[in-house]
């Protein structure tokens, strides 16, 4: 017996603050968490979307043009449930720069933004987007609650970043802090500290070999950029620190559910069973399991090798215009009904590796999904409509 | 006996060495770079097939055990070619660079210990992508007798085959040395970075795009060459994959579109050949021809931007089976036959 996964049930609960949409590339997951706002919002939620690289259109569709870092309303909503929705797309530089200024004097500030390790980290270091992704989420998630009585949102809906491996995200406070809490790290704030040498001495003769090297592989100037930003940094630290360990918390708090997205082909179904997985070891809420762009047929009555043997009958009549039209639209049933056949066939095969796994199906879209109509349409269908 | 490469036969890409594959997550860039990969080996030649992600695409995809760290060979083509497949690591990497060049010995291990590994790997900027990027360039020029030096030398590998990082991250990920050459203002780390970016912008690269017949994959395609032109990468070709074949005539099409495809002549055929026509029958068959006339339509009109983009196109048919090592095969037969390798 395979679980549904009730969404309408899901998204209604006032317990469900925060919904994590994660999944392999591809899968649709920005759509699913577009269209599991909208359907929060006009159900009478106070919604905001976090997305992280929305295509253009349906950016476009959520009143996103510029890449702003702040969530704007979106127009149009069915709000007569006195729902709202709010749309953002993550900017890391701008949220790097953002957690920078906040955590340090406005004169260290500026030090830290003109180094130039800094500006390679913010922008370009692999993983700050799934840093920023979590920091933006702690954001939002602290602008909520500001007032408790009338809270600016009741529900966040986010979009995770297209990782390498579906994991970083999860990993990112994790990495982080053990980062901060290292050795290396203290090797590197420690010239520019005073104090510091005295306390190295004692720690380990190793220092000087690692110095020599990377003096060595980075050349002086970019291991003194490296050192000037570790310790301009290092006030900041325990504030970095206590924020990922917060986010990690916020996301195995029991307000908190992860539903995973993914599409019926093999590698996508793959990286969903990691995920799935992975959530349960660190005991993260898993709501269910969304798969997406399930092919299906108009005529289910009929088989692909009955529309075939029909259409070979056909074919071998005196043909006529009209048979050879019917011939073809049982030819092109055939091969649609084969294709959702395996789709059937491997989310059959997901639920019986994963029993109990809450599922739902969203059919495949003939055209893209570009507008609050088609994410409206994503939303019915989500919720088993 | 091997023939020297590109002299076989005459393709698009004959001084190619260095082959980058990438698309959008979902267009399949890790089955089609496996099917690249087949086809460059062909008739003796042979080939390395990385990755860069960890993720194991390419085990999965021949269905082999997981690479390890070393190239292992997982496929013979056809002529007696052969492809090894490498999951590329950046630790493993480091550590094998560290030694080449510095001839470190004991000061690894104790970076290591220092968690500087670590930080270089995971946390600091960019050197990750170097370190991936850097292993990939160390593949191509490196030579099969390692005595061997100058130009004549026959290289360990025909060609390099990499299933780079989606359409999103792929031209970041190729430019990354050009960023730390910028950091890193002199010193070794910055002349490395340099040779490798000039490989990167080098006739002997080309970054192949792997798309589907929908608006967002090839809205990114678009997007990603002209990223690429912008930086200065060889632009490859593009690659479209899973093609229907085309089953209803033009006049059905438009017909089906237009609603006027009589369900009562169809009812009778279908009854002449003895199956019940209800009237949900026909209208499903009916329905499902409108649904697709109107995806036709539509992927006539990406085909169009991708043909205005002017870059050799390859099409791969959809394979009805899904995609499995035997797939893989018939793709790469494709794909000769239409000439990109």
């Amino acid at each position: 017996m395979v679980s549904v996964l009730d969404i309408d049930t899901l998204l209604g609960d006032p317990q469900t603050r925060i919904i994590v949409c994660c999944g392999a590339g591809g899968v649709g997951k920005t759509t699913t968490a577009a269209a599991l706002g909208l359907r929060a919002a006009e159900a009478g939620r106070r919604v905001v979307v976090l997305t992280i690289d929305p295509a253009r259109r349906l950016a476009q569709s959520l009143g996103l043009t510029t890449l702003d870092n702040t969530p704007r309303p979106v127009k149009d909503i069915k709000n007569t449930d006195g729902g709202s929705l709010d749309a953002m797309m993550l900017d890391m530089k701008r949220t790097f720069d953002e957690v920078v200024e906040a955590h340090s004097t406005p004169e260290k500030a500026e030090q830290i933004l003109a180094n130039p390790f800094y500006q390679a980290v913010s922008s370009s270091f692999a993983g700050t987007q799934e840093y920023m992704a979590m920091e933006k989420l702690g954001q939002l998630r602290l602008e909520a609650d500001r007032d408790p009585d009338n809270p600016r949102w009741d529900l966040i809906v986010v979009d995770t970043p297209p990782s390498r491996s579906a994991l970083d995200f999860l990993d990112a406070p994790k990495r982080l802090g053990s980062f901060l809490d290292g050795r290396f790290i203290r090797l590197l704030a420690a010239p520019a500290k005073a104090g510091g040498r005295a306390y190295l001495k004692v720690f380990s003769a190793g220092v000087n070999i690692v110095t020599r090297t990377l003096t060595k592989v980075l050349g002086g100037q970019m291991l003194s950029d490296v050192q000037t930003f570790v310790a301009a940094f290092d006030t900041m630290f325990g504030g970095f620190r206590k924020r990922a360990d917060h986010t990690y918390a916020l996301l195995s708090d029991r307000t908190t559910t992860f539903i995973v997205v993914a599409a019926p082909e093999r590698d996508a179904l793959r990286e969903a069973s990691y995920f799935v997985d992975r959530l349960d070891e660190e005991e993260m809420p898993l709501a269910g399991l969304v798969i997406n762009r399930m092919y299906r047929v108009s005529a289910p009555g009929l088989s692909a090798a009955r529309a075939l043997g029909a259409a070979e009958e056909l074919g071998d009549e005196e043909s006529d215009s009209s048979s050879a039209i019917t011939q073809g639209l049982l030819r092109m049933h055939a091969i649609q009904a084969e294709i959702a056949d395996r789709h059937e066939s491997l989310a059959r095969r997901f639920i019986a590796g994963h029993p109990g796994i809450p599922m739902v199906e969203v059919p495949a879209a003939s055209g893209d999904i570009h507008d609050l109509v088609g994410l409206r349409a994503v939303g019915n269908a989500l919720a088993g409509h | 006996m091997a023939p020297d490469a590109g002299s076989a036969r005459d393709t698009d890409w004959g001084g190619v060495r260095l082959h980058i594959v990438t698309g959008k997550g979902g267009t399949g860039k890790t089955t089609v770079a496996a099917a690249l990969a087949l086809a460059l080996a062909a008739e003796g030649r042979r080939v390395l097939l990385a990755e860069v992600e960890g993720r194991q695409g390419i085990s999965q995809t021949f269905e082999v055990p997981p690479l390890a760290l070393t190239e292992t060979r997982i496929a013979h083509a056809a002529h007696g070619g052969e492809v090894f497949g490498l999951s590329v690591d950046a630790k493993a990497a480091l550590l094998e660079y560290l030694q080449m060049y510095y001839k470190l010995g004991r000061a690894g291990g104790v970076l290591e210990k220092f968690g500087a590994i670590d930080f270089a790997t995971t946390i600091a900027p960019g050197v990750r992508d170097v370190l991936l990027t850097g292993k990939v360039y160390e593949a191509v020029r490196r030579r099969r007798d390692h005595k061997a030096k100058g130009p004549g030398a026959a290289p360990a590998y025909d060609a390099v085959v990499v299933d780079a990082p989606p359409t999103g991250r792929v031209v970041r990920f190729l430019n990354v040395n050009h960023e730390v050459a910028d950091l890193a203002k002199v010193g070794p780390i910055r002349s490395q970075a340099n040779s490798i970016t000039a490989m990167l912008k080098s006739p002997q690269t080309a970054v192949h795009l792997v798309t589907l017949l929908e608006e967002m994959p090839v809205q990114e395609t678009v997007d990603t060459i002209a990223e690429l032109r912008a930086v200065g990468m060889p632009i490859g070709g593009v690659v479209v994959n899973q093609v229907r074949e085309e089953i209803l005539t033009l006049n059905v099409l438009e017909a089906a579109a237009r609603g006027a495809i009589s369900p009562k002549n169809v009812a009778a055929d279908l009854t002449r050949v003895h199956v019940r026509a209800t009237d949900a029958l026909v209208n499903g068959l009916l329905t499902e021809a409108r649904d697709h006339a109107e995806r036709v339509t539509l992927e006539r009109d990406e085909a169009k931007v991708i043909a205005a983009l002017g870059r050799p196109t390859y099409r791969l048919p959809s394979l009805s089976e899904g995609v499995d090592a035997n797939g893989v095969r018939e793709m790469a037969e494709t794909l000769m036959a239409q000439g990109m390798a």
